[in-house]
């Protein structure tokens, strides 16, 4: 059975069940009339038997799905003759690939021979016999869940009390996926992280200045170890970072007080919402404008005033990266600005001070911290923007200062070295995550410093 | 001298450049304003010349003998083997009978789209009483002959700087005098899916894998969301535990989203054996990236809702539970449904994470179901940006139209239920 039918069964057995209780415990007072009698509302019956019907055959398919496929393949490799048992991991699994192929009737990559028929057909059965077992259980975990819950209706049951229970485990599990999501990045990145470590010195990679992950095929290759210093990594997403800041912080800032001071209403309401446009294009498209018409530009602008501009400089990226972030520059010091008193403002403004004296030598310092924190998030989104430096930026790792030289980024070595096929226990694919762990933890510290400073200054003034 | 200087004279001395300062201030701020707004206008203005082309392809009119021995051979009609492009290839010869010789006839081949034949096929599994008529059918012409068309390949310089000969070019003006040349709605953009040739791409597959998509992260962001942000904003002790949830959605909403891509490749990709370059797993990907989005927008929503309603409710004798279910979630619900479309939005331009877990495969058939392999509509404007043809450039941008269209109206969306549902307290 499909288990999108199966948990369209158990939804109607959900309702069924919901009238059952709420039948019986209106049966139970003598009707309709007498609801009264009961402790919790009749619905609240109806729920309490659907609840227990339907949960613990949830739980169950979950943990049926997420276990079957490894029960099943261990048991088509147990089934398979000793020869094949012997082969090493790397073989079984591309064996085991081609079974699950054949099993749902997709080209195969090696020739087909008896053994692997059978195997694909026991697959096929193992499959099919796991689905009926689990169609049979599931529906009788929620017949059972159910008539238990339906005998246990009785006028003194606190029905409300039961179901708002769990309800609240509901709402809390909910809330914990956050957590937990967090827990997730951190584990999947660091287990990688120290299996890389295991194989390149931590110092190396930290300092080693020399970055190029292509590993030969043999190991009597030459530049078979690969070498991996992520130095000029860091200097080129930190150069990137810094063209983008030197576009989006004094824009953004002199938008946001322009916005707030200078310009008349009608102003406002069309600037800032084509500012929101900006910040709701997609980062991808944002790569496409760098790589085709931005880039072109640069390097046009600079070879006619005599300079050399390689065809993907740090200029592009950066200056288009700057752009995005704009309108999060603004934002926030708008945010930071407003929060300022108004009594420091008019205080100023009546000592006979002008518009631009009172914001630069009043309102910007009160506001500073703000923006400070305004900018930290900013430098942290710059640094893990990931497809415009992908798409306009380069992959060859130079250490340099030129921002019309190629530079590459952390989350472009990422995305060169995950994209494809490739095997998972190679220090090439590990190298990514290794710096997802960096590229991780910069970002953590700098949003950890940027949102306390925020919070914390909008609540001094407040 | 200057001690002499009563106050009102020291202030009005320095006035003019204090004035100066002002204007320059005033003016750098709308310098600053314009900057942005500059960019949008280039930006659009950029993208709509470059992509409005893409919306039309050039077809060219040939006059097919579909010979029965060809298509169905002993009478049996063989959809599979048929020699279709034969069929084509012995049309265009029959227009320009002068073209000899095998480099010349080859070179005649090229001006017409890989895809005429499989129009044919098409046509004959539609109605196979045609086999064995001449019909004049209007087939899309090659890449380069549409570009040409468009103006987008310049005829007048050196010949090997180009990517279409000189007789090519002559037998195009030749079909275009004869009004066999004509420009009509790019159907195929819409209804294809992916392909290597520029004029049978289509972004099909592409919307279909992000609808597949979304549909999984909708289906379990909303409701997760709207639960935990419930949990902590009416029920949640203060305690250190609450503190600690919210900073930590607070840091998830700024995490890079590649760093999402990498837990979801650990975990749902190589722990929990889920396929690759499978929507489902892309909606789960998704689903975490939107999730501090949500929470936060839901929370501000129920934290929004006057207290005056809780108790009120409690008063007449409501349980906390009823309390949230009964009055506040319906009243915050406008501004979840906001924050959630503005999730959405977000996850439907998201492309890197996407990259992570296999969605960059080049895939031509449109997915069928959660787990057929897929791309997502920002991942194949990533693809087509990447490849060197003239017409993949044209298309990239039409792709991109349609995708800032997508996002335009479901914020327009968000903005007509804030606007309608929305009430001031």
């Amino acid at each position: 059975m499909q288990t999108t039918t199966l948990i369209l069964l158990l939804g109607f057995m959900a309702i069924a069940g919901f009238y059952f209780g709420r039948g019986r415990s209106l049966a139970l007072v003598g009707g309709p009339g007498h609801g009264s009698a009961l402790h919790s509302l009749p619905g609240y019956y109806g729920y309490f038997v659907a609840i227990w019907s339907v949960l613990p055959a949830l739980a169950l398919l979950l943990l049926w799905v997420l276990i079957e496929p490894r029960v099943v393949v261990a048991l088509v490799i147990s089934g398979l003759p000793q020869s094949y048992q012997d082969l090493s991991a790397g073989e079984l699994n591309l064996l085991v690939n081609n079974i699950q192929n054949l099993a749902a009737g997709d080209v195969v990559s090696v020739d087909v021979d008896e053994v692997l028929q059978n195997a694909a057909a026991m697959f096929n059965n193992y499959v099919e016999r796991s689905r009926q077992m689990l169609a049979v259980l599931a529906l009788g975990f929620a017949g059972m869940g159910g008539a238990i819950a339906w005998n246990k209706v009785n006028p003194d049951l606190r029905a409300r009390n039961r179901v708002e229970g769990v309800v609240r485990w509901l709402l809390i599990a909910a809330s914990s996926i956050a957590i937990l999501t967090t827990i997730g990045i951190v584990l999947s990145v660091l287990f990688e992280a120290i299996r890389f470590f295991q194989k390149v010195p931590l110092t190396e990679f930290l300092f080693g200045i020399s970055w190029s992950p292509q590993t030969a095929i043999r190991a009597d290759q030459v530049g078979s170890s690969g070498s991996f210093g992520a130095i000029p990594l860091f200097t080129g997403t930190l150069l990137i970072t810094a063209i983008a800041m030197v576009v989006a912080v004094p824009v953004g800032l002199m938008t946001a007080i322009y916005l707030a001071e200078y310009s008349s209403r009608r102003v406002r309401d069309i600037a800032k919402p084509l500012l929101e446009v900006l910040a709701g294009i997609p980062t991808v498209v944002y790569g496409f404008f760098a790589a085709l018409t931005v880039a072109p530009w640069v390097r046009q602008t600079g070879e006619s005033v005599g300079l050399q501009v390689a065809s993907e400089s740090a200029m592009a990226a950066g200056l288009v990266m700057g752009i995005m972030i704009i309108p999060l520059v603004s934002s926030l010091s708008d945010d930071a600005i407003n929060a300022v008193p108004s009594a420091m403002r008019d205080g100023a403004l009546g000592l006979g001070s002008t518009r631009s004296e009172t914001m630069t030598k009043v309102i910007l310092p009160a506001a500073l911290p703000g923006i400070v924190g305004g900018i930290l998030l900013a430098v942290s989104r710059a640094i893990g923007e990931t497809m415009i430096v992908v798409m306009a930026a380069g992959l060859a790792a130079n250490l340099t200062a030129n921002p019309f030289e190629a530079v590459t980024t952390v989350t472009v070595q990422i995305v060169t070295l995950l994209v494809g096929d490739q095997e998972f226990d190679s220090a090439k694919t590990l190298a990514a995550f290794a710096l997802g762990l960096m590229l991780f933890v910069v970002t953590l510290v700098l949003n950890v410093i940027g949102l306390s400073v925020v919070r914390k200054y909008r609540e001094e003034y407040e | 001298m200057s001690d002499a200087r009563t106050t009102l004279e020291k202030v009005e001395a320095g006035l003019a450049r204090r004035r100066r300062k002002e204007a320059t201030f005033r003016i750098l701020g709308m310098f600053a304003t314009a900057v942005g707004v500059l960019f949008l206008g280039v930006f659009f203005a950029t993208l709509i010349a470059e992509g409005a082309s893409a919306f039309r392809q050039t077809f060219m009119q040939l006059d097919v003998e579909l010979r029965e021995e060809v298509i169905a051979p002993g009478g049996e009609l063989d959809l599979v083997y048929a020699d279709f492009d034969g069929i084509v290839r012995s049309a265009l010869r029959e227009q320009f009978p002068d073209v000899s010789g095998r480099g010349d006839r080859r070179q005649l081949y090229r001006i017409v789209s890989a895809g005429a034949g499989y129009q044919l096929r098409d046509m004959i599994a539609a109605s196979p009483d045609i086999i064995g008529t001449t019909q004049t059918v209007w087939v899309p012409a090659a890449s380069n002959v549409d570009m040409l068309a468009k103006g987008n390949i310049d005829p007048t310089i050196d010949e090997s700087l180009r990517p279409l000969s000189d007789k090519q070019i002559g037998w195009v003006n030749e079909l275009q005098e004869a009004g066999k040349l004509e420009q009509r709605f790019n159907k195929a953009l819409f209804t294809n899916g992916d392909s290597r040739e520029p004029e049978l791409a289509g972004i099909q597959g592409a919307v279909m894998g992000s609808l597949y998509m979304l549909i999984v992260t909708i289906a379990l962001s909303f409701p997760i969301g709207v639960a935990a942000a419930i949990y902590l904003e009416e029920f949640a002790p203060k305690s250190r535990w609450s503190d600690l949830i919210e900073v930590n959605i607070n840091n998830l909403a700024a995490v890079p989203s590649i760093v999402f891509g990498l837990l979801g490749l650990a975990v749902f990709i190589n722990w929990m054996g889920l396929p690759r370059s499978a929507p489902l797993v892309g909606g789960l990907v998704l689903t975490l990236l939107t999730l501090p989005v949500i929470i936060i927008a839901s929370r501000a929503a129920i934290k929004a809702v006057p207290p005056s309603i809780r108790e009120a409710a409690l008063g007449l004798g409501a349980s906390r539970m009823q309390v949230v279910f009964h009055h506040v979630l319906p009243l915050a619900l406008p501004g979840m449904l906001t924050g959630t479309i503005i999730g959405m939005s977000r996850a439907l331009g998201e492309s890197a994470p996407l990259l992570m877990i296999g969605m960059v495969a080049f895939i031509v058939d449109v997915p069928g179901s959660l787990t057929d392999p897929a791309t997502a509509l920002p991942v194949q404007i990533y693809l087509w940006a990447d490849s060197p043809e003239r017409a993949f450039a044209e298309r990239t941008s039409a792709a991109i139209i349609v995708l800032l269209g997508f996002l335009l109206l479901m914020n327009l969306a968000a903005v007509v239920i804030r606007k309608r549902m929305e009430r001031k307290w």
